[in-house]
């Protein structure tokens, strides 16, 4: 599904060469759900940026469901997010001015899906975050939970393969945290291969495979349920 | 992304800050709108001026004494000019392609009738003056086609001249003084107005050769001819230019068209509508600049939106696409309100004030609508190319 040879990620900060990544290889299975935990600085939020194809490696390569994207355009690497990939924000990132019901439906606007395969499409979405009745209000008549699981329904509704989650908890008060993170299990629970940013151990525990980042490097790659299999 | 959904998700943005919109749509409103009452008003005034000028009719030439050219030395005696001369009306009159000839000359005098005395407008015509100007009558008869050397002292008052002195009775047949020389009314002109200021109906018609003789002229001050419609103006310069050389022994004469005239008038005109037209376009370019920096802020605003958009897999040229269809959305809505608000103040202008020529030109009006879209367009692209060039990572970092 995923896989990532020799990535390396460098910024020039004040004339200075800092390596966000330094030779990353990294290999994700399909359904997989993998926690991405470290330190600020660690490389966490790049390494998602460039598994969701926001943002290029200097160097390595990466093969994304069998397509090597490393070189792709900006409308190529466009074309691969919209088909493969959806994302959850910590901010959430709804459009004000939309509704629920339409924020969702974003992703199949912007792929040209229109009339009732959209409409079919954006119901089961919400449906499946238990937001049906909400889907006519606009962000700033939903509470944080809501608004995040919206972003999820938003995220699904292309029905991608992976979900990248960029600490999806991270505004959220704890009862609401958990039924995030309850939606976005129940989506890999379905088959979608799932990538959760967080600095809560609680919320990395949870995931199958955590993966720790230091200094721009995989520093830990644990697998507890195999361990203890 | 298909056409609909991209129109509907640019509108939704342009109507979602109402108070933004409206002040851009205003900014464009008022440029649209001066191009569309300015260049109304000066197409008013250039239709108003030329039809002044043809209501005579096309087929009229002037000739004038004099030559208008430059010369290297003096001419000494060869370039001495002879006067126009009812013999050059007559002889003219006798050509082929001519139909009539009207000698003119004209001054200021008194016009006294007992007690009561107007200094007006003296014009020495012909009989053919009437027809060849297609002036009307109001009362009586027009100067009649009697010798033009020793006409009798016969008068045709102007309307205006008519209704001073003799406020409550006929004038036909009364005696009246021109310039101090006895002259019998026989017929009063209808009422014609002003022609581009000129008040044509503060005028009174005697025969040429009296006013001649009342100016102490020896010539001519122009000859009016009025030729064949059916033959070409140039065929008959040609022939109007041979006898008067042939009789003048030079071309010490100069002619003067209708075409030629309302061809200077023409581009006197056109001078004067594109400068309205210029006045017009600095309005729309204060506008360009209100709808660009306007486009900016509100962009600026919504680098979230375009992140979101990135993230979401919206190619570039699709989101150039949507900004600029934004400020095409203002600046074609600016523009279409701005028409209705010029064609309504050029309306109310020509209600306003009576008979002032409004002339709405459709060309002018498509022209301001283009030219509000171009600029919609220009005005959205510059920050489309910037929201384009976002990077996505940085607008998505923040709430």
């Amino acid at each position: 599904m995923i896989s990532l040879s020799n990535i390396t990620r460098e910024f020039v900060v004040g004339g200075q060469s800092v390596f966000a990544l330094h030779d990353v290889s990294l290999s994700i299975d399909s359904g997989e759900y993998v926690s991405i935990m470290g330190p600020s600085g660690s490389g966490k939020s790049t390494l998602l940026n460039i598994i969701g194809l926001l943002d290029r490696p200097n160097q390595g390569t990466y093969v994304l469901s069998g397509h090597n994207v490393t070189d792709l355009d900006a409308d190529g690497l466009a074309v691969m997010r919209r088909r493969h990939i959806g994302f959850v924000f910590q901010f959430f990132h709804l459009i004000p001015r939309l509704t629920a019901e339409e924020n969702v439906a974003l992703p199949l606007m912007l792929a040209g899906v229109h009339g009732k395969e959209r409409q079919e499409a954006v119901d089961k979405a919400l449906a499946a975050v238990g937001l049906s009745d909400r889907r006519k209000h606009k962000p700033d008549e939903l509470s944080g939970g809501q608004r995040q699981r919206a972003a999820i329904a938003r995220a699904v509704v292309m029905a991608p393969s992976i979900i990248l989650a960029d600490e999806p908890t991270g505004n959220l008060d704890r009862k609401s945290g958990e039924d995030v993170i309850h939606v976005l299990e129940k989506m890999n629970a379905e088959g979608i291969t799932l990538l959760v940013v967080t600095h809560d151990p609680e919320i990395g525990s949870r995931a199958r495979r955590r993966l720790l980042l230091r200094d721009g490097a995989v520093a830990e790659d644990k697998r507890p349920d195999a361990l203890r299999a | 992304m298909n056409i609909r959904d991209t129109t509907a998700y640019s509108l939704r943005a342009v109507v979602t800050h109402p108070l933004r919109a409206f002040l851009t749509v205003a900014a464009i409103a008022v440029g649209v709108a001066a191009v569309v009452l300015l260049t109304a008003l000066g197409e008013g005034v250039r239709g108003y001026v030329t039809k002044e000028f043809s209501q005579f009719g096309t087929n009229i030439i002037a000739v004038n004494p004099g030559r208008l050219q430059t010369h290297g030395v003096p001419l000494g005696v060869f370039g001495t000019v002879r006067p126009l001369t009812i013999e050059d009306a007559l002889a003219l009159e006798r050509l082929p392609a001519v139909e009539s000839s009207v000698p003119v000359v004209q001054g200021n005098a008194d016009v006294e009738y007992g007690r009561r005395t107007r200094r007006t407008t003296i014009l020495g015509v012909n009989h053919a003056m009437l027809r060849a100007f297609t002036m009307d009558l109001a009362n009586g008869e027009f100067l009649p086609d009697g010798d033009p050397f020793q006409p009798r002292p016969l008068v045709v008052l102007g309307a205006t001249v008519a209704k001073e002195l003799f406020p409550d009775r006929s004038p036909l047949g009364e005696a009246v003084r021109v310039g101090g020389n006895r002259f019998i009314v026989i017929g009063v002109m209808a009422f014609k107005g002003t022609i581009l200021g000129f008040d044509m109906d503060d005028i009174v018609y005697i025969p040429t050769a009296r006013a001649l003789s009342l100016f102490n002229r020896e010539g001519l001050m122009e000859i009016d001819i009025v030729f064949n419609a059916t033959r070409s103006v140039e065929s008959v310069v040609k022939q109007v230019t041979t006898l008067l050389e042939a009789r003048h022994g030079a071309e010490d004469f100069t002619i003067t068209t209708q075409q030629q005239m309302l061809s200077v008038l023409d581009s006197v005109m056109n001078a004067l509508t594109a400068t309205v037209a210029g006045l017009g376009g600095i309005s729309l370019l204060v506008a360009a600049v209100g709808i660009l920096t306007m486009m900016t802020i509100a962009l600026a605003e919504r680098q979230k939106e375009f992140g979101l958009l990135f993230a979401l897999g919206i190619h570039r040229r699709q989101l150039l696409v949507l900004v600029v269809l934004e400020s095409l959305f203002l600046a074609g809505s600016g523009g279409v309100i701005g028409i209705l608000i010029g064609i309504g103040g050029a309306v109310l202008v020509s209600h306003l004030i009576e008979g002032f020529p409004v002339s709405l030109e459709w060309r002018y009006i498509a022209a301001a609508e283009m030219v509000a879209l171009f600029i919609g367009a220009v005005a959205g692209v510059l920050p489309a190319i910037r929201a384009s060039l976002l990077d996505p990572i940085e607008t998505l970092r923040t709430e």
